[in-house]
């Protein structure tokens, strides 16, 4: 649905990270972590079209007004990289945006008492603590594996901590966590009875999804990609499936079909 | 005040109102069901229907430019068989006249493709893509050369008893020299204009940003252009005119049909604003009401120059 949504509050978590929460319609509460929004940050022609972003968080509190009824909010985290984000990240409390809401496929939590290892890096992490926040109210055993270029791109590590989760860290220079790839902290965690949720760059997924196939674990990913109108129509932010070819083509919508899949219904380079 | 009459006829289809959707831009309809209501706008215009499904081009297939948007699709579409099976059944419910998009690989499967809608009960009309920017073959081949696109428009025409409409490339030195011999061939009626081809770089990576290099400009950066080649072909050819490009909002509409459009596609909004096609109808009656025009039709090539 479009819905009219009103900045909250909009912080700067890590530089050139921001954290955004604003006002969201009552559906939303019974959204899926995994499942995304469009926003169009404001009337204009430049930017034109919405930006994606994963549901960081979704909740809902009472405003200070008197008479207010609970109101539902949700999150969005997401990195500086352009005009759209940029102007974004000027907006204060009481700005408006326009959303589509709820979008896309979310994650499967899979049967209870399994290990749940969530795997994410940078802005990925967003979908993540949604899911470790639905996962941790059921009572699973969480772990999280969080991998980024250096200390700034490992986000709100403390936030999943205070909800319970075991966290490891890796950086590509060693400021944070283990130098390296969070991948090969991964693998040296992996067993059976674990199941994978991981949302990050396209390298780190492909790497993950070979893992999870080595060693027989199930995984899920939440994939991104460049997309017009976020309701499966312009065919812009496709994925090759598995068994995809020129000449029995199979492609699928990250917007419609996922953004989240099995590893195993996609094609990996 | 009775509320302006914004119905209007295109080539024999009957229309509540002047908006269309543009192909590839709203899907097969239902892709936007929850957002608008089907029943509310004047035509709907399928994705371009090909006889074999379409696998279409590697990603990345779409950027945003200033004001608009670079799309490099390649036509990707379910195929003809998969369209009546999967798609048009739920289309024949929806009270609102269905055109479908063709195109061809060669010009027999053109004719091929058009005499397979012919007998379909739920199709309104054809219109007929000889214009797409991204593919190789079909497309773009016909739509720049007039001889050319009198041969596709013959054939297709031969094979077809329903209305056919010709959608026009703004790839060419003189779109008027396009549109007469698209008439000539026996065209209904005319839709213009496709995208405009263009490209974006990435100048850190020293490579374009499209998987295909180029693509098609959309958008209201593209809109001057489309209303000054409607206003060209409206005064060269008798036919009806569609007139398409970055059309936002209901004044951005009416400015083509006073160029010489009988009816609009709205393609780019439909994807920042999925209720587009609805919110534009509307806010055409508005302006009608307010500046008290009692007939949409009257403003079909009402500009004063």
């Amino acid at each position: 649905m479009q819905f009219k949504s009103m900045v909250i509050s909009n912080v700067e978590v890590s530089p050139n990270y921001f954290r955004m929460r604003m006002t969201a319609p009552q559906e939303l509460s019974s959204s899926v972590p995994g499942q995304f929004v469009m926003l169009k940050v404001n009337d204009a022609i430049d930017p034109l079209l919405r930006r994606p972003f994963g549901l960081f968080d979704v909740g809902s509190f009472v405003p200070e007004y008197a008479g207010c009824g609970a109101q539902v909010y949700c999150e969005i985290l997401y990195k500086v990289v352009g005009k759209g984000t940029k102007l974004l990240s000027a907006l204060h409390h009481g700005d408006l945006v326009d959303l589509l809401v709820p979008l896309g496929k979310g994650f499967q939590m899979g049967p209870a008492g399994e290990e749940k290892v969530l795997v994410g890096g940078g802005v990925g992490l967003a979908p993540l603590y949604y899911l470790a926040k639905e996962l941790k109210a059921r009572g699973e055993k969480v772990r999280l594996f969080a991998g980024g270029r250096n200390r700034d791109d490992v986000l709100c590590i403390t936030e999943f901590e205070r909800l319970g989760v075991e966290t490891y860290v890796a950086t590509d220079d060693g400021t944070l966590g283990e130098r390296g790839f969070v991948t090969q902290v991964l693998e040296r965690h992996l067993a059976s009875g674990m199941r994978i949720f991981a949302c990050g760059p396209t390298p780190m997924l492909n790497a993950v999804a070979k893992m999870s196939q080595k060693h027989g674990v199930p995984c899920q990913v939440s994939m991104e990609a460049y997309m017009a109108c976020g309701v499966g129509a312009c065919l812009g932010c496709v994925m090759k499936g598995a068994n995809h070819s020129d000449e029995t083509p199979d492609y699928r919508c990250v917007c419609k079909d996922g953004p989240v899949f099995d590893s195993f219904e996609l094609q990996w380079s | 005040m009775q509320r302006p009459d914004m119905s209007v006829v295109l080539a024999g289809i009957q229309m509540r109102n002047p908006v269309m959707t543009a192909s590839g831009t709203f899907g097969y309809g239902a892709e936007f069901a929850d957002y608008l209501d089907l029943e509310s706008i004047g035509a709907m215009v399928t994705k371009g229907l090909s006889l074999k499904p379409k696998a279409g081009n590697p990603t990345p297939r779409i950027v945003e430019t200033p004001g608009g948007m670079l799309n490099a699709i390649g036509l990707q579409n379910v195929g003809i068989d998969a369209f009546i099976e999967q798609k048009l059944p739920y289309l024949k419910n929806v009270n609102t006249p269905v055109i479908a998009n063709l195109y061809g690989n060669t010009l027999e499967e053109y004719g091929e493709v058009a005499s397979r809608l012919d007998g379909l009960a739920g199709v309104a009309g054809i219109e007929v893509n000889i214009s797409c920017p991204n593919v190789k073959q079909g497309g773009i081949v016909f739509g720049t050369d007039p001889g050319a696109a009198k041969e596709v428009v013959s054939l297709v025409k031969r094979n077809t008893s329903k209305p056919l409409i010709v959608k026009l490339s703004p790839n060419v030195t003189d779109v008027v020299l396009m549109a007469k011999a698209c008439a000539d061939a026996g065209a209904d009626a005319l839709s213009l204009i496709n995208t405009l081809t263009g490209m974006a770089i990435d100048l850190d990576r020293r490579r374009p940003v499209l998987a295909n290099v180029t693509g098609g400009l959309s958008g209201p950066a593209i809109k001057p252009v489309a209303l000054r080649m409607v206003w060209q072909v409206a005064k060269a050819v008798k036919l009806p005119l569609i007139g398409i490009g970055g059309i936002m909002n209901g004044r951005d509409a009416l400015e083509f049909m006073l160029a010489g459009a009988t009816a609009v596609q709205v393609g780019t909004a439909s994807f920042l604003d999925p209720s587009a096609a609805q919110r534009i109808a509307q806010e055409m009656e508005q302006y009608l009401a307010e500046n008290g025009i009692d007939d949409v039709r009257s403003l079909i090539g009402a500009l004063e120059v």
